[in-house]
């Protein structure tokens, strides 16, 4: 006969089991997408992968270089975009954004940063592509640059709140007007919060396929022209990944693990950012 | 714009009411501070003192639902009148806060600097010169002298509290007022600040809010009893604290309440 | 200096500039999405003009004879959605609450980070795992076992080939834990000590207090969340058209292939011939643009009420 407690104690012990148990199911599922990603890319990595741009279909061989320099330039042009506008927006709801405009505007940029990439790439093919005529890197830049702004807008914000009211009042007792305040003892006391925000956002932007199919669309060929189209990692990968040749599935598993590590890389640099130099402020 | 230590500047409130919102922090304040002495102002918490402060340079506004009425003379000038910009007249009067707030990105130089480039561009030598003359003036240079680029963060409490002393002298303000500048302080810390002041108050007036009876008597020429807003009594601080003049006075300096 | 007149009066003009700089820039935002908004309006009126509602629940997409019917692209969003929900849910949650209320304080960090960082792996990558992992595995060591005991079910039928709604499911799921599992966690870290202290103190064991005290009292940001992850799956694309079948259809089974309006977009948009077919495709955007907004809404709105307007979600890592 087991007592009431004794029951009650078991019931706790096997909820506890089960909630570490699937909470170390969701963290497998990432040491085995990682585990794959490198079992599967790695040995197609070699020199000739950076360096060579796809050979014709069918044959072996060939690498990513257009991609990783589509890659770079299209999101390098959207940060240009970006950043400034998703910055700045950020630094409007941290200053002055307590009112009812701040409010509707945090709400939004909430709103849209849940919203389907997809259809942003839509946006930038009405805007870019259908008016010029054709596919372009810029419209790719300008589609990923619409996903930033939101996403930017927060973390600034975020970050900027963190700076203490003190840090302010001693500014504008020295005689700092509002503006100075803001833009050199604020900003640059979050500096280090904001720019990790930015690469975070950047990191996230460069793995994005879906707004791409129909803005930059994608290039077999190696070339830098902002006005073409032009390839990334992410285009390069749903190509070849979904493609009926072997070989272009090996290369689909090389290309996913320099993009999933040009992620990382971004990401950590980050984190770095933020412990070198302003850890003190948090 | 330099003041000479001879100057007989005076800071005046007359009728001085602050508000937040509907409430009266600061109610009907009529206190004068004598050039080149230390008042300070004590009082049990919430009784206006720091608002009372925070008036003398226009801080009070800044919070939202904040309003002032009644007249804060600098010598002649009324600085609540409607052509003062208040920007410019906290360049004249320095401010010390609780707790020590250096600015975490600049070094100790750059702090000490920051109130000067406000200020228009300044040569090289003279921002040196400035920087020095105001870590003297806060006993601070002997101890920084050797890494003026260094981080301001890596000081400690006390000698970031006195760095931001010197912030607020380098311009050379003519009034220095200091809110509970030791309150955050341990005891070798609060010492060396309050000899401070009898070494700056040679060039400033310099007012000073604090909830530490002792310390008023240690370091001012008058003291400024405040209560609910009100200005209880005034005089000079022997008197007050030995032959006070109002009973409330006389309950709060011998701790019947507080 | 003796009173020397000092200048000027009221705010700087450098304040006035700053102000007027910044709100410039906020202004984008609320521009944006009106913005989306109106241009897929415009866009899709032929197409919402010709078909009106009927286009929400005819299942025929014919593009030769220029009729079109998003029923199974949308049943398709919903259903794999839902699937999502199912798997994902429990999952995100346990993780929440082995973070906050079970977990030693120095597995915290690491096991926090690498839930994050599923949010980090591109979505064309978690398709690809997808094509060659994950397909694989069902096929081989899934469904023969889920077929044997549960063929009878309608959600069993047919034949499992690999891109289904199954597969699609799955891979939504492991790409919205991190972002319910973040948003939860912040919901659980609000809810102050003292409920499971009140809790514990009453006798309660660990468990009973979670579910007593703890859980109840974030009820609407931990609804928040999911609902969060809800919108996510609606408008993912990548992942899900890689393995989802892209087949306009509506069947209850989860190994037939199916479709979702985000991978009709990506599937078919270039390929689009006709200014009609444009048209349907962005209306198909459309809805799919008003569902998600609605649906981030909602959520947003539930978690605000518990978090307080941190920006929860916004950048995992």
């Amino acid at each position: 006969m087991i007592s009431r407690a004794t029951r009650r104690h078991l019931a706790s012990r096997l909820m506890t089991v089960l909630v570490v148990l699937l909470s170390f199911l969701a963290v497998l599922a990432l040491i085995l997408i990682f585990g794959n990603l490198l079992a599967k890319g790695a040995s197609s990595i070699d020199w000739a992968f950076f360096t060579k741009s796809p050979v014709p279909a069918g044959q072996t061989g060939g690498g990513v270089a257009n991609a990783i320099v589509g890659t770079a330039i299209v999101v390098g042009l959207s940060a240009l975009i970006g950043v400034p506008i998703g910055v700045g927006a950020g630094m409007y709801l941290a200053e002055y954004g307590s009112g009812r405009f701040g409010y509707m505007v945090r709400f939004v940029a909430d709103v849209l940063n849940g919203t389907p990439s997809i259809v942003i790439g839509i946006v930038g093919w009405i805007f870019i592509v259908k008016p010029s005529g054709h596919f372009s890197a810029l419209a790719g830049s300008v589609a990923l640059a619409i996903l930033m702004i939101p996403m930017l807008a927060r973390t600034t914000e975020e970050m900027v709140r963190l700076v203490p009211h003190s840090l302010r009042e001693a500014a504008l007792a020295l005689g700092y007007p509002r503006w100075r305040t803001s833009l050199k003892i604020v900003a640059r006391t979050a500096l280090g919060g904001i720019v990790t925000g930015c690469l975070v956002g950047v990191a996230r932007v460069a793995g994005e396929t879906a707004p791409l199919l129909f803005t930059a669309l994608g290039n077999l060929n190696f070339t830098v022209s902002v006005s073409q189209p032009m390839q990334t990692l992410s285009l390069q990968i749903y190509v070849y990944a979904t493609g009926p040749f072997e070989e272009w599935h090996r290369l689909a598993w090389a290309a996913a693990l320099v993009l999933m590590g040009l992620v990382l890389i971004i990401s950590l640099i980050a984190r770095w950012v933020t412990r070198q130099r302003y850890g003190s402020i948090r | 714009m330099v003041a000479s230590a001879n100057t007989r500047l005076r800071l005046e409130t007359s009728h001085l009411t602050a508000f937040f919102g509907q409430h009266r922090a600061v109610r009907d304040v009529s206190l004068l501070f004598p050039a080149h002495t230390v008042t300070a102002i004590i009082g049990p918490s919430g009784c206006g003192k720091s608002t009372l402060l925070r008036c003398l340079n226009r801080m009070h506004e800044l919070t939202p639902g904040a309003a002032v009425d009644g007249e804060v003379r600098l010598d002649d000038l009324n600085i609540y009148a409607a052509d003062v910009n208040p920007v410019e007249l906290r360049r004249r009067i320095g401010m010390v806060f609780q707790r020590p707030t250096p600015f975490p990105t600049m070094s100790i130089y750059d702090n000490v600097a920051a109130g000067l480039k406000v200020n228009g561009r300044w040569p090289r030598k003279q921002m040196d010169d400035a920087v020095e003359r105001a870590l003297q003036q806060a006993a601070l240079w002997d101890e920084v002298k050797d890494h003026l680029r260094t981080s301001a963060l890596d000081l400690s409490g006390g000698q970031q509290q006195r760095l931001c002393i010197a912030r607020a002298v380098a311009p050379e303000p003519e009034i220095l007022l200091l809110d509970e500048p030791t309150a955050s302080l341990d005891p070798a810390g609060t010492q060396r600040i309050e000899e401070l002041c009898h070494a700056l108050k040679r060039l400033y007036t310099i007012v000073i809010v604090t909830h530490n009876m002792q310390q008023a008597a240690r370091v001012s020429d008058y003291t400024a009893f405040m209560y609910l807003g009100n200005l209880v009594e005034v005089g000079r601080t022997n008197e007050l604290f030995t032959k006070p003049k109002v009973e409330q006075t006389e309950a709060y300096i011998t701790g019947r309440f507080g | 200096m003796a009173s020397q007149p000092l200048l000027l009066h009221g705010t700087d003009r450098g304040d006035r500039i700053y102000r007027g700089a910044l709100t410039g820039f906020a202004l984008a935002l609320p521009a944006l999405i009106l913005v989306i908004l109106g241009v897929l309006f415009v866009n899709a009126w032929p197409a919402l003009k010709r078909f009106g509602p009927s286009f929400l629940v005819t299942s025929t997409w014919d593009p030769v004879a220029e009729v079109y019917g998003a029923a199974p692209m949308i049943f398709g969003t919903l259903a794999s959605s839902f699937v999502a929900l199912l798997i994902a849910v429990p999952l995100a949650l346990s993780v929440a609450i082995f973070l906050t209320e079970f977990s030693p304080r120095w597995l915290r960090q690491p096991v926090a980070f690498l839930v994050e960082l599923l949010a980090a792996i591109p979505s064309v990558v978690y398709g690809t795992w997808g094509i060659f992992v994950l397909i694989p595995f069902l096929r081989a060591h899934v469904v023969p076992p889920l077929k044997a005991v549960f063929g009878w079910t309608p959600f069993l039928q047919g034949v499992f080939y690999g891109n289904s709604l199954l597969a699609g499911g799955i891979i939504l799921a492991i790409m919205i834990v991190p972002y319910i599992a973040a948003v939860a966690r912040e919901v659980l870290l609000a809810v102050p000590m003292s409920q499971r202290e009140a809790a514990l103190a009453m006798g309660a064991t660990r468990w009973e207090a979670v579910r007593s005290a703890v859980l109840p009292y974030g009820r609407a940001g931990l609804i928040g969340a999911i609902i969060l992850g809800l919108g996510r799956a609606l408008g993912e694309t990548m992942g899900v058209t890689m393995v989802i079948g892209n087949r306009h259809d509506i069947g209850l089974s989860l190994l037939q292939p199916a479709y979702t309006m985000a991978a009709a977009i990506a599937n078919e948009f270039s390929e689009a011939t006709t200014a009609m077919y444009h048209s349907a495709l962005m209306e198909v955007g459309l809805i799919l643009f008003v569902l998600t907004v609605a649906v981030n809404a909602i959520a947003r709105i539930l978690i605000w009420r518990v978090a307080r307007g941190a920006a929860v979600g916004s950048g995992a890592l």
